[in-house]
């Protein structure tokens, strides 16, 4: 099963390499990581996509609750969450190709955020399923360069994850 | 008033009333042992090799519940290091290692004696810390102190570069710390702790299943109380041999690999289980699948949440400091009116007494060849089984656990997670600084005892009388037991050729050596080793034993528990 598993941790030097050495040390999955100070900068948001079993990922929640610097965990995935993710999207953009892309990136609610005489970039943001049908949708040959963020979380309503 | 980083080093140690550092000098480390020569309030041992310095550290705090303290200088000093780190790491033992790092201009530099300290010792440390400003030292070093006692406990780093040991500040040392992200629980939670206690009264086949936490905790009289009221059996694993004293009848022994036949059965075949600061381990419960066969209610009760339904799914899991838990069960238990079943628990002891029958610990020691058991059990009788014990890793460790029955805590000293050969003779250091007049004697093998063999001469310089029991039978004995039993007698690498002279060794240290050969000899040269004539001598005590002795019961690796190989079945 996937989880979205959310952590704030001490925003200290090395917090990252605590994490991610607990995760290939115990050889747990990391699908994507992502982290950021917050509004609070001694304080770092980690969003953390992983696979496992119900058992691995309670181990996994308890495995990071145990370290020192994590102030806390939850299991985004447990409750109605949004999860986001960024991409960024370079294309080759000539001739009757620029009219099409410009097309299917209004279909998704992208945008273009950098126009050269041959080339787009393009900004999207959507779940991960979403980024992969973008994709999907353009002529392959055309892409020049992809970058993703990873999923970062959130939990819907009244579920808060602050100190 | 302004102190450098090296004084503020020295005043946080005295603060936490540390008695002994154990360390190995060297550049980075410097201006540390500088101010650590200008006072007396702690003594500083020095070891021979910074691995040694863990250990002594290690078990320094084992012996005696004080954490442990070692000091070592960068890059080749943290590397020696880490073996002993780790060590304690796997067996939950409250030490602090002070590390010296390069000037911090000079990290990443590729500087002469760098490493990577933090990243190196990450993975076997319960924390670490670099200390970048010397206005971070003091209430860093009271972290490190906090972090490594509380909670489920651990070894605890802090690195701490040259410059940072120069420069001045305002000293104040911290009475108190509270950290935001770290808050061990201590009280279980009471609904479980009642379910647990019903769950006990009605239990028809009970076992208490008691581990390293026991020790670690100092939860052993209040355990001992439970499990008296209760009248049920109970087995110790190797972390927690002591912990219910061994020589007590409800007691089962040891469990596990090289367990006794009843305590393995009896765990197979309890119908309520209570782990008592234990963590389900494979060299004590083997295979997880032949183990979760047996339908049984299982109670875990540990201050790691992180070890409750780790390798075995719990029924009913409470978090907490041992002591409080236990004498909140007590407390129920005394309030309550239910009592244990007296008809199923007399069947039940009934079937233990059979499989007792089993005399699964039997030995021949017969007229020429010394039996390695036989010089435990006598090592045993002419100790009084009062003795300090630490030991090193093999078929000597397993027979020091088997034999040598345990009836307090924190007298058995082993390597029991990480099983790190060469602990013995360190780990009988430490404990004879915690222990200053106690008896402590070292089992060991002619290959551990190699590993940390330099120590003999910490032992000369710090005068320590330890009494160094080898079992010496020519062979890394363990390694020779396997590959007799799984892989065709073929013994690679498993004779230990040209070794040396060891009472001749012994002597070049400036001690005391004994070779001894034939099993009349073992006793007569044991009660000398510890008479008042060698009070003040280190004794190096070679036996020569039996090359084909192999460590029974056993069950093999990866088999179910009730798979036991028994010595007379052979």
């Amino acid at each position: 099963m996937r989880h979205i598993i959310s952590i704030l941790i001490e925003n200290e030097a090395g917090a990252l390499s605590r994490v991610s050495g607990l995760f290939s040390a115990r050889a747990y999955n990391i699908e994507s990581l992502t982290v950021a100070p917050t509004e609070d900068a001694s304080l770092s948001r980690m969003t953390i996509v992983s696979t496992g079993s119900d058992d691995v990922i309670e181990q996994i929640t308890k495995q990071l609750n145990k370290l020192i610097d994590v102030v806390k965990v939850v299991d985004l995935s447990e409750a109605a969450h949004i999860e986001r993710e960024l991409m960024l999207i370079k294309v080759r953009a000539a001739g009757k190709d620029r009219e099409e892309i410009k097309r299917i990136a209004d279909i998704f609610r992208g945008r273009i955020i950098d126009v050269t005489d041959s080339t787009y970039v393009i900004e999207l943001t959507g779940n991960g399923s979403k980024l992969d049908a973008f994709l999907d949708a353009i002529d392959r040959a055309l892409i020049l360069e992809t970058v993703r963020t990873g999923v970062s979380g959130i939990g819907r309503g009244d579920r808060i994850l602050k100190v | 008033m302004q102190l450098t980083g090296a004084e503020i080093v020295i005043r946080c140690l005295q603060e936490e009333n540390v008695e002994y550092v154990f360390g190995y000098p060297g550049g980075s480390v410097l201006y540390i042992y500088d101010e650590l020569f200008k006072q007396d309030k702690f003594k500083h041992v020095l070891v021979r090799h910074e691995q040694a310095a863990v250990h002594a550290a290690d078990a320094y705090s084992r012996s005696s519940n004080k954490i442990g303290v070692c000091l070592v200088t960068s890059g080749p000093g943290v590397t020696n290091a880490v073996t002993g780190i780790a060590t304690a790491y796997m067996d939950s033992s409250p030490i602090v290692i002070i590390s010296g790092q390069v000037p911090t201009a000079y990290i990443g530099q590729d500087a002469f004696q760098e490493c990577d300290t933090v990243g190196i010792t990450r993975p076997c440390v319960k924390h670490n810390f670099l200390v970048k400003d010397v206005r971070d030292l003091a209430l860093t070093l009271k972290k490190a102190f906090y972090i490594a006692k509380t909670g489920r406990p651990g070894p605890v780093l802090v690195d701490i570069p040259k410059d940072v040991s120069n420069q001045k500040c305002e000293f104040e040392y911290p009475k108190t710390v509270t950290m935001r992200s770290y808050n061990p629980v201590v009280k279980g939670h009471s609904g479980q702790i009642k379910k647990a206690v019903q769950m006990l009264l009605a239990a028809k086949r009970p076992m208490i299943y008691a581990g390293g936490g026991v020790i670690l905790s100092d939860a052993a009289e209040r355990l001992v109380k439970l499990v008296r009221r209760l009248g049920y059996p109970v087995t110790n694993t190797l972390m927690g041999l002591g912990g219910y004293p061994g020589t007590d009848k409800q007691c089962l022994g040891m469990l596990g690999m090289h367990g006794t036949y009843e305590a393995n059965m009896a765990m197979q075949h309890c119908d309520v289980l209570v782990a008592v600061g234990a963590r389900f381990d494979d060299r004590v419960i083997g295979n997880t699948v032949d183990f979760a066969e047996v339908s049984r209610k299982i109670i875990h009760i540990d201050i790691d949440p992180a070890s409750i339904s780790k390798r075995v799914k719990v029924d009913v899991p409470i978090v907490g400091n041992l002591p409080d838990v236990l004498d909140e069960m007590q407390k129920i238990l005394e309030a309550s009116a239910g009592v244990p079943d007296a008809k199923a628990l007399a069947a039940w002891w009934k079937q233990i007494d059979e499989w007792r029958g089993k005399e699964s610990l039997k030995y021949k020691q017969g007229k020429d060849i010394i039996m390695p058991q036989y010089v435990i059990e006598k090592l045993y009788e002419v100790t009084g089984g009062d003795a300090f014990i630490t030991s090193d890793v093999g078929q000597h460790q397993m027979f020091a656990a088997q034999y040598y029955k345990f009836d307090k805590p924190r007298r058995w000293i082993n390597s029991g997670g990480l099983g790190t050969m060469g602990v013995g003779l360190p780990y009988a250091m430490g404990t004879r600084f915690a222990n200053p007049k106690a008896a402590v004697a070292c089992v060991t093998g002619e290959g551990s005892i190699q590993m940390c063999i330099q120590e003999l001469s910490t032992c000369k310089q710090f005068r320590l009388p330890i009494k160094i029991i080898n079992l010496n039978n020519g062979y890394l004995g363990m390694v020779r037991q396997w590959q007799q039993m799984f892989h065709g007698n073929r013994y690679a690498g498993s004779y230990v050729d040209a070794l040396p002279d060891f009472v001749k060794l012994a002597e070049a240290y400036g001690h005391v050596g004994m070779k001894i050969e034939r099993p009349a000899d073992v006793e007569p040269a044991l009660r000398e080793a510890f008479s008042t004539k060698h009070k003040n001598d280190l004794v190096f005590m070679d036996f020569l034993t039996d090359q084909t002795a192999n460590v029974y019961p056993m069950v093999a690796a990866g088999k179910g528990l009730s798979e036991m190989i028994l010595a007379e079945e052979l």
